[in-house]
């Protein structure tokens, strides 16, 4: 029989029934694999907040104290059973998360991991001196969890719970990441602005992670509660948030399975730390946490990358939902000749720098503008002012009638606006395919409820679908499923047209879309713009190949230092006196 | 409240403040130079005090035995990371560094501890102990991956931390201790009473302030650390070294940290694993600070002394959870106004 991915799940389930009842584990080991499991989803929720999202949490332990509390305060003082206080401590993490990562997630750069620590040690301190929650002492007494009258107080039983709930949350967070949200939330840490160009709501896609790893902490919480069968405030604390962070680094930055395994190597390092210095040195003291610490800066040294991508080396290619032959329902496309795109006055300044000086001009439906001019001329500003990734200072732009006055990029994705940028921004590490498919985000509606419980399926083989037709139609099929990151800069040039060409654009700017092309490229590019435009899409095209763009466009608009210079068909620029100057600078 | 009482809790919290200011300093140039947020800067403040009241007692400290074992560390790491690149000079140079000097001091404490010879001998003593091991803590964790991101070197940072109060607490044992007030005097000022150490104190703060700031603005050595920390290739490129300014910036960490030691011994008791919460509560300012401006640090230092003092007043048992949420929202501030940057790595 032939072993296939989706069979991993099934091997699990029937390992966790059998393996504790078979008497090859000892009491401890068992024992120990529960704590493993327990700190094996705080480490999965942290992959996909670190590894994958890019935002780093050192106060993931806090949210394991809020599910197991909420259980605690709940089964103890109001005799509420243990299962229902499942969704309690669910909901008070998901609560208590939204409410700090709706402050702390906007943050950028290195802010992002010193708030964690400051409201992680705030929350410990917290635990620790409400009487309510028992202060220091916590609360003892919690009772097991019970099947019937059966209680699950041997560590046997609750292995099986433990690590049903480890599958169950691996399951979950693959299917999260493999679907359309997932997609964003991955395209976060490399690159926010393609992500942006295409409809991604970056805040509102970095809270979701954040508040998912918060959950599946609370669920860890709850799960240590009534394992353990009392809280107190101690592994709530900074280090042990700490831990579990070093696990998820451990394991492999963005890698499911590698939590688990770092979870497993911390927890057993710790433990034998602790039953062996004391052999060895004959002496009870913290050595644990100095060969702790010692190894962590050991292991940050030599494998930062993590272990599981050195044992099991890259990720495998995704594999994506069956396409279907169906397309996605394309978008009214305005009458070739209707004015499309209006530029009035657009100017725009940086401190004294006038880099956009009152440009005027308009794109008509179904054509291709040439936007071209020396280097520093202020072309890709201009593209960034019409794409809403920089305000106008002042002037509009006006897009099928809408003034595009408070523009975000994700508007001027939902116009239709697809567009290129000048230095790629490609995730990396993601496949040629699911980079494209990136495009088709604003054509999917699952969000990350659908993906988890995999409801996104047949949505997911329509995108796909169309990033498949999308890639065929740059010829780049056949690298589909490579990692975009080992593609030389022409195909990922083109990458970003199939890219914007799945927003089902109705303007398309590309900017710089031939540098780095070979001529052969270059002529299947052209060949590629012409039938775009017959097929009623207009498009704006930044370019420095003279060739490239004279024989392309339909009209050009040449720029010098920020002022339009002219406008007109390409034979007419070819002589224009203003531009001849501006090249090659005086002909007098 | 009465106003003895917010005197006298202004007084109380201008004194944490200061000292809070000096690590926090520490901790922001250490950041600025080389991107590690220095979690461990709080165990030289705490290892000086414990040095100080050893020395006071007449009893040999384990200090230089702890500065030992980190000159052994930092010259065999030295020695196998660069085995191929060892000349005669680097050699002499690890030796004399790693190995001659911690013996010598090692030495030289052992002479003078059981002579009592005062507190001026102690401080001066303890100090020079202490600042060695934060170019050798560099050297031994975080020159290998000077390059790595933020978060690698800040889970580095906080590796260093675990090792270094285990170390604390192997080297120096369980019991706190204080040190002697730096001056016995104290004087009324109105109804309150004004000590002979606050004074000290805020003296010993605002001239290192002053040092600091003519430091990086008129020295060549200071005008080098401040290029590395704006641009660390363009430094690099004009030839400034960028792992011997990673060292001078831990070096002065190291020594700010060992002074603020001996300013804080005389407030509190002082245990091996003290310096965390002393380190974060400066790292709290720092970041109010936002990480770059000294003065702005310094302000927010003070700010955050006076905040705890005020809270341990109103409500003792949630201090500490006030002054960390003290820093949710200035960072909810930043989140709003500050431009969003894309981290690079």
């Amino acid at each position: 029989m032939k072993f296939s991915r989706a069979m991993i799940p099934g091997v699990c389930a029937l390992a966790i029934l059998i393996v504790p009842f078979t008497g090859l584990l000892p009491d401890y080991w068992v024992t120990l694999f529960n704590y493993i499991g327990i700190s094996s989803l705080v480490a999965i929720g942290l992959v996909l907040l670190t590894g994958v999202g890019g935002m780093t949490s050192f106060g993931q332990a806090a949210f394991v104290g809020f599910g197991a509390y909420t259980s605690a305060v709940l089964t103890l003082r109001f005799g509420i059973s243990p299962w229902l206080t499942l969704p309690a401590s669910l909901i008070v993490t998901m609560l208590v998360a939204g409410l700090i990562g709706a402050i702390t997630v906007r943050l950028s750069g290195h802010y992002l991991p010193l708030g964690t620590i400051a409201w992680g040690i705030a929350f410990f301190y917290l635990f620790g001196n409400l009487n309510w929650l028992g202060a220091h002492d916590g609360l003892a007494g919690i009772p097991p969890l019970r099947i019937g009258t059966y209680a699950l107080t041997e560590p046997r039983d609750y292995f099986v719970v433990v690590w049903i709930a480890v599958v169950l949350a691996v399951i979950a967070t693959q299917n999260l990441l493999g679907g359309r949200v997932g997609r964003a939330i991955r395209a976060l840490r490399r690159s926010t602005r393609a992500g942006e160009a295409f409809g991604v709501n970056t805040a509102a896609a970095k809270l979701m992670v954040f508040v998912y790893a918060a959950m599946l902490a609370g669920l860890a919480g709850w799960l240590y509660a009534h394992f353990q069968r009392s809280v107190s405030p101690g592994p709530f604390g900074i280090g042990t948030g700490t831990e579990y962070l070093l696990m998820a680094v451990l394991g492999g930055a963005g890698r499911v399975y590698g939590a688990i395994l770092g979870a497993a190597g911390i927890t057993f390092l710790r433990d034998e730390l602790q039953n062996f210095l004391p052999w060895l040195i004959g002496n009870t003291g913290n050595y644990e946490a100095i060969a702790f610490g010692a190894v962590l800066v050991l292991i940050l040294q030599t494998a930062s990358n993590g272990v599981w991508p050195i044992l099991f080396g890259p990720p495998p290619a995704p594999t994506p939902p069956k396409p279907r032959d169906e397309r996605s329902p394309g978008r009214a496309l305005p009458a070739p000749g209707t004015p499309l795109l209006r530029v009035q006055q657009a100017r725009k300044t940086f401190g004294g720098l006038v880099a956009v000086n009152d440009v005027d001009f308009e794109v008509e439906s179904g054509r291709i503008v040439g936007l071209i001019g020396p280097n520093g001329a202020g072309k890709s500003t201009t593209f960034n002012l019409i794409t809403g990734v920089l305000p106008l200072s002042a002037g509009q732009i006006q897009f099928e009638g809408h003034a595009l006055r408070a523009q975000t990029p994700q508007r001027a994705a939902a116009l239709g606006l697809g567009r290129t940028f000048q230095h790629v921004e490609i995730v990396a590490d993601m496949s040629v395919i699911e980079n494209v498919a990136l495009g088709a985000h604003l054509l999917g509606r699952a969000g990350p409820l659908r993906a988890i419980f995999g409801l996104d399926r047949s949505e997911e083989a329509l995108l796909f679908a169309d990033a498949r037709r999308q890639l065929e139609r740059v010829g780049l099929a056949d690298v589909a499923f490579r990692p975009a990151g080992t593609l030389a800069l022409g195909q990922l040039r083109l990458i970003e047209v199939a890219r914007a060409l799945c927003l089902n654009p109705v303007l398309l700017l590309l900017d710089e879309p031939a540098a780095g092309l070979r001529v052969g490229e270059k002529k299947a590019l052209a060949r590629l713009l012409r039938e775009v435009r017959s097929e009623g899409i207009s498009v704006l095209l930044v370019e420095h190949d003279m060739d490239f763009v004279m024989s392309l466009a339909d009209a050009l608009v040449v720029l010098d230092f920020g002022t339009k210079i002219a406008e007109g068909v390409p034979a007419a620029i070819r002589q224009d006196p203003a531009v001849l100057e501006a090249y090659l600078g005086g002909v007098s | 409240m009465d106003t003895t009482i917010f005197l006298f809790l202004l007084q109380d919290g201008i004194i944490n403040g200061a000292v809070y200011a000096l690590v926090a300093i520490a901790t922001v140039l250490v950041f600025a130079v080389t991107r590690v947020i220095l979690v461990p800067q709080g165990e030289f403040v705490a290892f000086t005090a414990l040095t100080i009241a050893a020395l006071e007692n007449g009893t040999m400290p384990s200090t230089p035995w702890l500065l030992l074992a980190l000159g052994v560390l930092a010259a065999a790491s030295e020695f196998i990371r660069h085995f191929r690149e060892l000349n005669l000079r680097r050699v002499v140079r690890i030796v004399l560094f790693d190995l001659v000097l911690p013996v010598a001091l090692l030495l030289l404490t052992r002479t003078l501890a059981p002579m009592k010879l005062g507190q001026v001998t102690n401080i001066l003593l303890a100090i020079a102990l202490i600042t060695p091991m934060g170019p050798m803590i560099y050297r031994i964790a975080f020159e290998p991956i000077a390059h790595s991101s933020v978060l690698v070197l800040l889970m580095a940072a906080f590796g260093v931390h675990f090792s270094l109060t285990g170390l604390g607490l192997l080297f120096f044992g369980p019991e706190g201790t204080g040190t002697a007030p730096l001056s016995q005097a104290s004087f009324s000022l109105g109804n309150l009473v004004v000590t002979g150490q606050s004074v000290a104190v805020l003296i010993v703060t605002a001239v290192l302030l002053v040092l600091f700031a003519l430091f990086f603005g008129r020295t060549l050595l200071g005008k080098a650390l401040r290029a590395c920390s704006s641009n660390r290739i363009g430094a690099r490129l004009v030839g400034i070294p960028t792992s011997a300014a990673g060292q001078i910036a831990f070096a002065l960490a190291a020594g700010l940290g060992a002074i603020s030691g001996v300013l804080v011994g005389p407030l509190m008791t002082v245990f091996y694993d003290s310096g965390f919460l002393i380190g974060l509560k400066a790292f709290v300012a720092a970041i109010l600070g936002g990480l770059v401006s000294y003065p702005a640090t310094v302000l927010a230092a003070l700010g955050v002394g006076f905040a705890e003092s005020l809270f341990s007043f109103w409500a003792s048992n949630f201090k500490e959870v006030l002054v960390f949420t003290l820093i949710i929202p200035v960072l909810a501030w930043r989140s709003v106004y500050a431009p969003h940057a894309e981290e690079t790595e």
